[in-house]
């Protein structure tokens, strides 16, 4: 897990003579699942294409398992591609998913096996003697995710997979895409502008801005403390913070962060992997001598930081795991809130929206 | 009106009669414009394929080339390959003016452009990222030019057709390098028009309907082909 499977140094990629991307270092894990993630031109599909060696970069250098990428038409037989738009060809939804293989020349048998393998893997095999022309695009897109799984890559570079998807229909796909990355444990880069799906898919995550990585972290650490003003534009307010379900009875879960339990509304069994976005709105904050309210989650905290926000205060706190809240000056005023001064902070089960890992 | 039936009727007992005459100018018509056409085709094709792939500096100028020469004057086709194959013009040398070589060239130099325009916007007509999912699928530049070709396959079959029909219909060029030589250089079209200047119209609608006969016949076949095997 710890060796890294991709290497850039200095690398430079120009398009009409303007660099659009510049990355000085840059590493990926084997067994890592990255999320590239940032706005519209921020050079993250440039970047997976250049890793995926479908960009010549103008300069710099990639290593592929320590080797120089010199031959990129034998690298890319070892990884896989799918891009936003299913790009199937005119013919059957098999000979699709056999494409790649076919390429590879592998014997027209295993390809028939390997092909329905995946077929059921991603839940069309009832597809394969249709036309790619006649299916629906969720279905298009599980044929090309298929195609790509079926050549048992190495690496597979999703640029944008979801995103001409309608919501039910990718909630499905990524919910299959996730579970079909764990059982194959297939090294990942996801490209993406919808941090949801970056903290469903990914393990690490790579914000992306005007050509250049601005900060690498797992997500919730970028989320938490993002590395500066873009990054926390861009990745929002929400606190973010792992956890396993505990236990779950009528709607309610209870989920341990390692400091303690947190109750937030949702469905998932027992053991479940999530990840937990509180929004600093939704937290509200009391002297110690409070009295008891409704909400189901209330901690004792630190107050780290306040910081001013115009009409209303940013205050940091320390409960075990990070959480900030935003208060009114009069709220400031009349908790008498301070850096350095232990207080209640709480917030309702309904509150905390839950992301299944 | 009689003029038109007693020319129907001639022209039919023509055709079953399977006149000698007849019977060889089409043959003669098939071979120099079919000849022609897969000629065309090659160049047509690779060229067309060349240019919507590749990014090169006058990429535009070319292109609105290619095009204007698909609305290419048969009769000044005619001209310049009749001065270039003149005994002493460039290519005098191989004498081959008024023969049916000289036909071929001319009506390959008609259907190249044709062929070559259509390829290329069928070529620029797939989708930008496809040759990528291509090469990502490990594919070797002549696969990904191969798979490229085979998805654009319903517009370059019309490529054909339209290439096909637009020599096997042509007279200008004819008639000025092949110079219309009985048994040896007389196509369907000039000889359309040979017997209708000499007004024996029964001969002349004769060669038209197999004409047409040929060109209805071609493009179902190629219809065919275009449409069939496409999976439900």
């Amino acid at each position: 897990m710890s060796s890294s499977i991709l290497e850039v140094s200095g690398l430079i990629v120009k398009r009409g003579g303007v660099d659009v991307l510049d990355i000085p270092a840059f590493k990926l894990q084997a067994g890592a699942r990255l999320a590239l993630i940032g706005p519209n031109g921020a050079g993250k599909s440039t970047l997976l294409l250049t890793l995926a060696g479908l960009i010549k970069p103008a300069a710099g250098e990639i290593t592929f398992q320590g080797q120089p990428l010199s031959d990129l038409f034998a690298y890319r037989k070892r990884i896989a591609c799918v891009f936003q738009e299913p790009l199937l060809f005119d013919t059957t939804v098999h000979a699709n998913i056999a494409a790649g293989l076919k390429l590879r020349h592998m014997r027209s048998q295993d390809i028939r096996q390997q092909v329905r393998r995946c077929a059921e893997r991603f839940g069309i095999p009832h597809l394969l003697e249709r036309s790619a022309r006649k299916i629906s695009g969720g279905e298009a897109q599980r044929t090309s995710l298929a195609r790509a799984f079926a050549l048992e890559p190495e690496i597979v570079f999703l640029d944008e997979p979801f995103a001409s998807l309608d919501p039910p229909t990718r909630e499905a796909l990524l919910e299959d895409l996730h579970r079909i990355l764990n059982e194959t444990s297939t090294t990942a880069v996801l490209s993406t502008h919808d941090q949801e799906e970056a903290l469903r898919l990914a393990d690490e995550m790579a914000v992306m801005n005007a050509g250049g990585i601005v900060q690498v972290g797992r997500p919730e650490e970028v989320m938490n403390h993002p590395a500066d003003e873009f990054v926390a534009g861009f990745v929002g307010t929400e606190t973010v913070i792992p956890g396993t379900v505990t236990s779950s009875r009528q709607g309610t879960l209870s989920i341990d962060i390692g400091c303690r339990v947190i109750e937030a509304v949702g469905d998932a069994a027992p053991d479940a992997k999530v990840i937990l976005c509180i929004r600093p709105e939704n937290v509200t904050l009391a002297t110690p001598d409070g009295h008891a309210s409704s909400a189901r989650n209330v901690l004792t905290a630190t107050v780290v930081h306040i910081i001013p926000r115009g009409f209303y205060y940013k205050v940091e706190l320390d409960a075990g795991c990070p959480l900030t809240a935003y208060v009114t000056r009069q709220s400031i005023e009349e908790l008498g809130l301070m850096e350095g001064l232990t207080i209640i902070a709480s917030f309702k089960a309904t509150a905390v929206h839950v992301i299944m890992k | 009106m009689d003029l038109i039936i007693e020319g129907i009727v001639k022209a039919f007992q023509l055709l079953f009669a399977l006149d000698p005459e007849v019977l060889g100018i089409t043959t003669l018509s098939l071979k120099v414009s079919g000849t022609a056409t897969l000629v065309s085709l090659f160049i047509g094709i690779s060229s067309g394929t060349a240019v919507a792939l590749n990014d090169f500096p006058g990429k535009r100028l070319v292109i609105s080339l290619i095009n204007t020469g698909m609305g290419l004057p048969p009769v000044v086709v005619g001209l310049l390959v009749t001065i270039f194959l003149w005994r002493n013009g460039p290519l005098g040398y191989f004498e081959i003016l008024y023969t049916p070589m000289a036909i071929i060239i001319a009506q390959t130099v008609i259907a190249t452009p044709i062929i070559t325009g259509i390829s290329l916007a069928a070529m620029q007509n797939l989708p930008a990222n496809l040759r990528l999912q291509i090469m990502a699928l490990g594919a070797t530049r002549l696969q990904m030019v191969w798979i490229l070709v085979k998805e654009a396959r319903l517009p370059l079959l019309a490529a054909v057709m339209a290439g096909f029909g637009g020599v096997i219909s042509e007279v200008g060029a004819s008639i000025m390098v092949g110079g219309n030589i009985k048994g040896y250089t007389r196509v369907l079209t000039t000889a359309t028009v040979m017997e209708t200047s000499k007004g024996n119209f029964d001969i002349a609608i004769a060669l038209s309907v197999i004409l047409l006969l040929l060109a209805f016949l071609i493009n179902a076949v190629l219809t065919h082909i275009q449409q069939r095997q496409r999976p439900r």
